[in-house]
């Protein structure tokens, strides 16, 4: 299968690299990048262990191609925590032991940034409603709402 | 060592200066899985690292009648195209069966079938490659030709005279069979009142870890050892069966398991596809990586609790329960999982229906049989879903029959709280449960008077609202007389090793592993308040049978009560032995002495005399300043398993508020309560959480997940869309609350919490569904996953 050529910044790094078109993004960062923090739970769009964002949207990694994300910013969730910006959530996540095997954390943490940025406060069940496409099987979620709406609480509605 | 209440909850705390027992420490490994510095099977790569993919069977049960591999080998980046009886060359079979499970028998199984696929998903060959989309490539390219034979899957007519016997040489299709009977049955059924019989169907379901199974297995020829990296729940379990079945010593075999994206039981048995990476390891001499993929999940992780439990209660009209009577029949698929068998869930069933209660007249018989659909075998709460779900749901048939409130049925029947020790109607024994005191702290919890007057208001608005309640107990801490007695090489007992380290840190080793629930948190909590040092000094290693004492792993909730105990004693161990080098130092005596926090002080006084890092320097490097004769030992192992009593049995109560639309069938869960009693509470929120999380589970079971099979042995819905899991938007939030029974078998006293959630949740919510529906007089609901299809079939609208 031929390679394609394609040119993207990841985690605010230039990246060139050649792919088969039929690579999905999350493959292309954890095998090609060695970026394994965005996980595979399902490939088929539902599980949402794959979050990542592209141009500052969140994507499923599974259901975009890394050929479709030439000249695109990714983000991860490895970039995200070492650029600080959601040490807040993080924090409240260990704080509520919102997490127990930690394999859907990085998707769950992105999806609960997106709402966070949106502003305003949303609350439980906004909340619930929002992450309701990651699935988590050892929380029972709880925890992850209530870190989130602590989050929420502290940033006071600021985007 | 004396208990002691350490918070206004009364959770209990060991009574150690600083101890962290009964707090709710944070867990040391969160920020490296929040950042996505996990280290999962799935992320790992090895140099010369080839994929492996598998043909699976499209059939439930065919001939495989030839296998032409030859464009297949032609694909680019491909390695190897290896067949059953080609790897079969490397490794043997095995048959899932133990002796104490009298009678229990099933057909050896292959790493990769042999002539015959016995259900849709079995593997047939595999194709080694450099990447796994190349394998799967190459797959695509396979010339399989089956024979489709006749397939048995409906349990009911698995055991008839005319149904295909699916292996002729065990002469039928009966995998095992349990009767039980205890007191006089007959004579209590004739002496009730009323006599309550129902059928509970059960739907097959499995548990979608995240983390799809996951395998890297390297046989390093030089060394002759391989390496397998592997997300598992018990370590050295899976060292002694990859040597086993390779021919090798267990000393050649390490077991490595950092993290795991979920286990609940899933990630603790024998897989053909993993044996089957790892024998190609072996025969390639490389390393080779195996990840099921979803599709490959849902039709090779194991199934659990597609049971058919045909039940009655009989009840005086005073609301005292006279006798339970069970028959239960439960399809397993074609083989026996090994090495832990697929009898243990019905023989749970048999044990802890009737559990709660004082009623001494029991009968009960349990069938499981071979079918051509996938393995079924435990998952988290093995059995006890079933067995709560069959009790209590009886429980609040016959309350209702005779018009009796379910909690004053329940303060009528429970075994009083001052009644133990005791043994139940199926045999098996508790040492201290908590019943009444956990139902009344429930009541107290939800406002149970307030709800049904809310209920009996809404009702009037047509708005149905149902309570449902459910009492049960929990099998934790096995002791060997779980696999041990049947010959099966998991160990009940489990070490911790302690070193001090040369800056006076604590580094822990320990043979129970950590799968999310927090083992290394509660290791570390135990260590450090036993040896004295702040937690931010120790550090846990698990998951590493070349570096951990050999251990059972995390199983049937043993890791804080087993490994915990382990640690504990070990943590003493160590204390001694550093106290008798700073007494050595300090010229004084080590009882004199004490480790808090991180300091050796005087016992009486607490006055600082010593740091840990002085000691440990003296001892690394200046041991030729102590006296002649005086060896410095900063090592202590020990070991721990339950003596006392087969089982810790712990209990307690759940409640499920809900409301049905009546119009859609759809049920919207409002509230959850559980008490639970689990001993001594090491981590309160490790504790609320890992039941809240088996709440949810075991909501899944109730309202969603089912493994849905066609006559012709087809998986219809084996993928997440089609599949339902609980997510967010439909759970509801969930109060925990506890009674305290600490185990008098250990000193810490600690017994598991990790299965009470999902033991209890399904009969809740069944119960609470027809409380809701009761004043409609629709039909009981016993059928599980309670679907709105169920729902608007129980009232007659569809």
């Amino acid at each position: 299968m031929s390679a394609h050529d394609i040119s993207l910044t990841v985690n605010g790094e230039a990246v060139r690299e050649a792919v088969e078109p039929r690579r999905t993004l999350v493959d292309f960062l954890r095998e090609d990048l060695g970026l394994t923090g965005s996980h595979v739970g399902c490939e088929h769009g539902v599980c949402g262990a794959c979050t990542v964002r592209v141009d500052g949207a969140v994507v499923r990694g599974c259901l975009v191609l890394a050929v479709q994300c030439d000249g695109a910013r990714v983000e991860t969730i490895e970039g995200v925590s070492d650029s600080g910006a959601i040490a807040d959530l993080q924090n409240a996540f260990e704080k509520r032991n919102a997490l127990q095997c930690g394999y859907c954390t990085p998707g769950m943490l992105l999806a609960a940034e997106e709402l966070l940025a949106a502003g305003g406060t949303p609350g439980r069940e906004k909340i619930r409603e929002h992450i309701s496409g990651n699935y988590c099987r050892c929380t029972g979620y709880e925890a992850i709402v209530d870190a989130i709406e602590a989050v929420v609480q502290a940033r006071g509605g600021r985007k | 060592m004396k208990i002691a209440d350490d918070l206004p909850s009364a959770l209990t705390a060991l009574d150690r200066p600083n101890s962290y027992i009964g707090r709710s420490v944070p867990r040391p490994n969160l920020a490296r899985l929040m950042q996505g510095r996990g280290q999962y099977v799935s992320d790992l790569a090895l140099a010369r690292m080839a994929h492996v993919a598998f043909a699976r069977s499209p059939h439930a049960h065919a001939r495989i009648k030839k296998i032409d591999a030859a464009a297949a080998k032609k694909t680019p980046g491909v390695i190897a195209v290896v067949t059953g009886p080609e790897l079969a060359k490397v490794i043997t079979p095995w048959v899932g069966v133990l002796s104490h499970l009298k009678g229990i028998k099933s057909a050896p199984q292959h790493a990769i079938a042999i002539d015959r696929a016995c259900w849709q998903g079995e593997a047939v060959c595999a194709v080694v490659a450099k990447s796994r989309a190349e394998a799967e490539d190459a797959i695509d390219l396979l010339d399989i030709d089956y024979e489709e034979l006749p397939v048995v899957t409906d349990a009911e007519t698995a055991l008839d005279a005319k149904t295909l016997v699916i292996h002729p040489e065990l002469g039928d299709n009966l995998t095992f069979e349990r009767k039980h009977e205890a007191g006089e049955v007959d004579k209590a059924f004739k002496e009730a009142d009323a006599v309550v019989e129902a059928t509970f169907v059960f739907g097959r379901h499995t548990g979608v870890t995240n983390e799809p199974r996951a395998i890297v297995a390297y046989w390093n020829e030089g060394e002759q050892r391989l390496t397998v990296y592997q997300g598992t729940q018990a370590p050295h379990m899976m060292q002694n069966l990859f040597a086993k079945h390779l021919s090798l010593a267990e000393h050649q075999v390490r077991v490595v398991t950092k993290d795991v994206g979920g286990s609940f039981g899933i990630k603790v048995h024998t897989y053909a596809d993993e044996m089957a990476t790892v024998a190609l390891s072996k025969l390639l001499k490389r390393p080779v990586k195996f990840v099921a993929d979803r599709l490959e999940s849902f039709i090779t992780d194991i199934h659990a609790r597609d049971h058919r439990v045909k039940a009655k209660i009989g009840v005086k009209k005073d609301g005292t329960i006279t006798a339970f009577e069970i028959d239960d029949l439960t399809g397993i698929g074609p083989y026996s999982v090994y090495p832990r068998t697929s009898g243990i869930e019905a023989n749970q069933v048999v044990n802890l229906v009737g559990g709660p209660y004082k009623c001494p007249n029991y009968r009960a018989l349990a069938r499981v049989v071979f079918q051509n659909k996938n393995v079924m075998c435990q998952y988290r709460a093995v059995g006890h879903p079933i067995a709560t779900a069959v009790t209590e749901g009886l429980v609040e048939l016959a309350a209702a029959k005779i018009g009796i409130d379910p909690l004053e049925m329940r303060r009528k029947n429970l075994i009083p709280d001052d009644g133990y020790p005791c043994a139940g109607a199926s045999g098996i024994k508790f040492e201290k449960l908590s019943h009444h005191a956990a139902l009344e702290k429930l009541v107290k919890m939800m406002g149970y008077e307030k709800l049904r007057a809310e209920q009996a208001e809404l009702r009037k608005k047509k708005i149905y609202r149902g309570l449902g309640f459910a009492s049960f107990i929990e099998v934790t801490n096995p002791s060997a007389a779980f696999y041990g007695v049947g010959g099966a090489k998991i160990s009940a007992q489990d070490g911790a090793t302690l070193r001090l380290d040369a800056q006076g840190a604590l580094i822990v080793h320990s043979g129970v592993t950590e799968q999310g629930q927090g083992t290394e948190a509660v290791l570390a909590q135990v260590a450090a308040s036993a040896f004295g040092i702040a937690i931010e000094r120790v550090r846990v290693v698990t998951g590493d049978t070349d570096n951990t004492p050999y251990g059972g792993g995390t199983w049937a909730s043993r890791a804080a009560g087993i490994g915990g105990e382990a640690a504990w004693q070990a943590g003493k161990a160590l204390r001694q032995n550093v106290l008798a080098v700073a007494a050595s130092i300090l010229q004084s005596e080590p009882k004199a002495l004490d480790i808090r926090n991180g300091l050796v002080v005087d016992a009486d006084t607490g006055r600082e005399r010593i740091t840990l890092d002085e000691v440990a320097r003296v001892a690394y490097f200046r041991p030729d300043t102590l006296p002649p004769g005086f060896q410095a030992e900063l090592v202590a192992t020990r070991h721990y398993v339950p003596r006392a009593w087969p089982f810790a049995f712990t209990n307690g109560i759940q409640a499920s508020y809900l409301e049905v639309d009546i119009d859609t069938g759809f049920v919207k869960l409002l509230r959850h309560w559980c008490v639970e009693d689990c001993g001594t509470v090491i981590n309160p929120q490790l504790v609320d959480e890992q039941i809240r999380g088996g709440i949810v589970q075991g909501i899944g079971a109730a309202l969603y997940e089912h493994c849905i099979y066609d006559e012709r042995g087809q998986l219809l819905n084996g993928n997440m869309a089609d599949y339902l899991v609980p997510m967010a938007g439909e759970m509801p939030d969930m109060e925990i609350g506890h009674v305290v029974s600490p185990t008098a078998d250990s000193e810490l006293g600690a017994k598991g919490a990790g299965e009470a959630g999902t033991a209890g949740a399904p009969a809740v919510v069944m119960n609470a569904i027809n409380d809701a529906l009761r004043p409609l007089g629709a039909k009981i609901i016993t059928e599980m996953p309670a679907t709105p299809g169920v729902v608007l079939k129980a009232l007659g609208r569809v």
